[in-house]
């Protein structure tokens, strides 16, 4: 509403209009508006991938938009570096601090803009003083000749802050800051954002946690799907109009899920926890049935796959398969009993990249296919032919390098691997990120047929589409625990969002 | 742990706090094996130390390494490598032969200048080459250290450099000594004094250390990367330059094979002296002591009786050593600041 209308008098503190980012065919940002102004603090709120941190980035210099205005102060500017929108007082808070671990926290706040004296000589008592006299304000007892390493988030996050003070920044961007801290950090947090705001700074907030951005802020502003949808006065909304404004869009219809005969129980995780990660996490998999594993990114839900799959430990609780309990911290005895694990990073945790397809598809089945010993290319490329073709891998030859396909024939590739160990439960974690939409409608199907084939999977996505249309059954984890447990009909986008972002005690 | 547990304190007696920071330091520890190994040489034989010859060779010897250690600390602060050093040394070694011989009366100064120069730009090429290919330092130093040296070798031929081609006066610098101190030592002390001075109060040395500590890090906090790495690069080819000009004055005899294998003693010096491997720590105070400590070894084993197939495999023993004495007080400090940051909850 107001971001396009040429309002008369001082100019905001930041603006953008109509910016488009695409990174080769995958478009990022396709129209993203933000309008800043000095003393307000401004949310800013979507699902994940609808262009937040891409919005962020082109402010911050670390990439460059392809089309759009960036204003600040009125003056159109157009950042190549970091390095250019710092000095152009635009400070940014990143969700994982980007400090340098080896260095005290005094070196951390000043690095590249120490003070010096006129023969250049970095002036250590002035820059130790000046650390000080920010901590001092920001009523933090920190230590300034202590290595950085070792503190917790919610510390690094204050020599962020500091840093962005130091610089005198006018317009300070926290990219969901309290996504790792807890209560008590979060009110300190909140205690500095707002003195900032009443020095006159332009503050963005970018969280997914509705009760503080109703709590903090001023001004709210909704993405969806990398477009702009609206800017709200915070007390003129509410939560349900905002999860209605984010979600805003018909999607069951997307990947129809073909139904299948759900049979019995096959996979029973009780109570496992792993402290800091996940806490008291049960569930059920029957066969033949597809259940979705939603939340937010950090949320814990790879985690959990994780530890079901074997490749981390957990303290307490425990997977049961086909009736007998499964070893813990054991991957190998969780592939051997039918557990197959599709992770998250295919490119890093899932592929060889320089191997070929065939190698790649049997990397799982390697001792079942070996003679005496030895592995002959015939008998590896007709096991994988046979995957190949199934999955119809579109690649022209099976020796063909696994990092030259294209990101929906790797992920192919990548199940293919494990349907080759013939598993009985499936777990596939954001099976169709960075795909293109023909090939996701298409791991879809597959997925589908898998399930009416009688495998159990337990699909992890962020994309609330994917997993309204595919689930039969959907988990939401927030913050390491399990918050909801809905059947398909009930499980709505409204509710889904609410059972992911909501503050615990009202999801309980 | 009392030390970084009290929170802002500015009025911490500094005497105390400096007396601490020297008792703990990374350096000390192998300082004082240093001196252990020197007391142990000539407590064997007086004459390891207590001869004029003694003491000077336990000050002529280690300088020309150290530079080289300074040059290769820069580089490793900074989480790179430079294996080309060696053939640097031995290719401004021959450069610094080879103008005496072909511009009779040159003045010293000159060859000096050329020498650094020399190596300064050698090292400007591995520095943009790393900086730019993206290719791990270890691999396009290696490449260039083979280049280098291929130069040095189709530019020598069977050729080699006497002590009668060189002036007095360059060969006194080798030989002669300031109240006692060799010339040498003196320049490398110079050196020394002024890379530390740079990397503790100069940014573009503050950065070096956070280009090492993280750089990620690094690249966000917009500081320009590819030109500080560039920079150490470049120091570590001056240096590797100068240490080749000295080279000459001191043996008089230069070979293609000047300098071979000096990149690993480098590297192994400033390791020993607690520049870590993986960047962002170290101070060219310790790999300068490293490289005293590794050439001294080296001369006290035969004194001490130990036979040469162990002299190596010490060598080998002292860099395992403090890779893996580090790590421990890095684990230790990890666990530490750890533990107290639940102590401050």
């Amino acid at each position: 509403m107001a971001f396009d209308a040429d309002t008369p008098g001082p100019p905001h503190a930041l603006e953008l209009k109509r910016v488009v980012k695409s990174f080769g065919p995958v478009v990022a940002l396709r129209s993203g508006s933000l309008t800043l102004d000095r003393g307000s603090i401004h949310a800013l709120i979507g699902e994940n991938g609808a262009g937040k941190s891409t919005l962020v980035k082109i402010i911050a210099g670390l990439y460059r938009r392809d089309a759009g205005d960036l204003l600040l102060e009125g003056e159109s500017v157009d950042f190549t570096s970091t390095a250019q929108s710092k000095a152009a007082g635009i400070a940014v808070i990143y969700q994982e601090p980007t400090l340098f671990p080896d260095l005290s926290v005094t070196e951390n706040i000043f690095m590249g803009r120490q003070p010096t004296n006129r023969f250049g000589r970095i002036d250590r008592k002035a820059m130790r003083t000046e650390a000080v006299e920010i901590f001092g304000r920001l009523g933090v007892a920190l230590d300034p000749d202590r290595v950085t390493e070792g503190l917790s988030i919610a510390d690094q996050q204050i020599i962020e802050i500091a840093k962005a003070i130091s610089l005198d920044a006018r317009v300070l961007i926290m990219d969901e800051p309290t996504a790792a801290l807890s209560g008590v950090e979060v009110e300190r947090l909140f205690a500095v954002a707002r003195s900032l705001r009443d020095e006159g700074r332009a503050l963005l907030f970018i969280s997914h946690r509705f009760d503080e951005v109703f709590a903090l802020c001023d001004t709210v502003t909704v993405m969806r799907d990398g477009s702009y949808v609206e800017t709200t006065p915070i007390a003129e909304t509410t939560v349900d109009e905002l999860v209605r404004q984010m979600v805003g869009r018909d999607v069951t219809e997307m990947f129809p899920k073909q139904p299948a005969a759900i049979g019995d129980v096959v996979l029973q995780v009780e109570g496992l926890t792993r402290t800091g990660v996940f806490r008291d996490i049960s569930f059920t998999l029957r066969r033949g049935e597809i259940v979705g594993l939603a939340g937010l990114v950090g949320a814990g839900r790879s985690e959990v796959a994780r530890a079901v799959f074997g490749v981390d430990t957990y303290e307490s609780g425990r997977v049961v398969l086909d009736g007998a309990v499964l070893r813990k911290g054991d991957p190998r005895a969780a592939t051997a009993r039918g557990i197959a694990l599709v992770p998250e990073d295919r490119r890093k945790q899932g592929l060889v990249l320089d191997d070929g397809v065939a190698r790649n598809i049997t990397l799982t089945i390697r001792s079942k296919l070996a003679r005496w010993g030895l592995i002959w290319n015939r008998l590896e490329n007709e096991a994988a032919r046979v995957w190949a073709s199934r999955l119809e891998v579109k690649t022209a030859a099976l020796d063909a390098e696994a990092g030259t396909l294209s990101g929906g024939n790797q992920q192919k590739v990548v199940l293919g691997k494990w349907l080759a160990t013939e598993p009985i439960v499936l777990i596939v974690d954001e099976p169709t990120r960075g795909i293109d939409v023909g090939t996701k409608a298409e791991v879809h199907r597959l997925l589908s047929e898998l399930a009416q084939q009688g495998i159990a999977i337990l699909m992890i996505s962020s994309e609330l589409p994917e997993v309204l249309g595919m689930a039969d059954r959907v988990l939401v984890m927030r913050e390491g625990r399990l918050t909801a447990e809905l059947p398909r009909a009930e499980a709505t986008p409204e509710a889904v969002m609410f059972a992911a972002t909501a503050p615990a005690e009202a999801a309980a | 742990m009392s030390a970084t547990l009290t929170p802002v304190q500015p009025g911490t007696s500094g005497a105390s706090r400096i007396v601490r920071r020297i008792a703990t330091a990374r350096e000390t520890g192998i300082a004082v094996a240093l001196v252990l190994v020197i007391v142990a040489a000539t407590a064997s034989n007086p004459t390891f130390l207590f001869s004029s010859d003694g003491f000077r060779d336990l000050l002529l010897t280690p300088s020309l390494l150290l530079l080289v250690a300074v040059g290769q600390a820069f580089v490793i602060i900074t989480r790179s490598v430079d294996l080309s050093v060696g053939s640097v040394v031995g290719l401004t070694a021959y450069l610094t032969g080879r103008l005496f011989i072909d511009i009779p009366g040159i003045p010293i100064i000159v060859v000096f200048a050329a020498g650094v120069l020399l190596g300064g730009l050698l090292g400007a090429v591995n520095g943009v080459l790393v900086a730019w290919a993206k290719v791990p330092a270890l691999v396009i130093t290696l490449g260039t250290m083979y280049i280098y040296r291929g130069i040095n070798v189709a530019w020598t031929g069977s050729d080699r450099i006497n002590a009668s081609d060189l002036p007095r006066d360059f060969r006194g610098l080798g030989t002669e000594h300031l109240l006692g101190i060799p010339i040498l030592t003196i320049i490398a002390l110079v050196v020394l004094i002024a890379a530390a001075w740079y990397l503790r109060n100069i940014r573009g040395g503050r950065e070096l250390y956070a280009i090492g500590s993280d750089p990620d890090a690094a690249h966000l906090y917009g500081l320009r990367v590819s030109r500080r790495i560039i920079t150490a690069f470049v120091v570590s080819g001056a240096l590797a330059g100068l240490a080749g000009v000295l080279y000459a004055a001191r043996y008089g005899t230069v070979s293609s094979a000047a300098g071979f294998g000096w990149e690993l003693q480098a590297i192994g010096a400033a390791v020993i002296g607690g520049v870590a491997i993986s960047g962002g720590v170290g101070t060219v105070w310790g790999a300068a002591i490293g490289a005293f400590l590794l050439l001294t070894i080296n001369r006290a084993l035969p004194i001490l009786g130990i036979d040469d197939f162990w002299q190596r495999a010490v060598v080998g023993v002292l860099i395992l050593g403090s890779i893996v004495l580090d790590r421990l007080l890095a684990v230790r400090q990890h666990r530490r600041l750890i533990a107290q940051r639940e102590v401050d909850r």
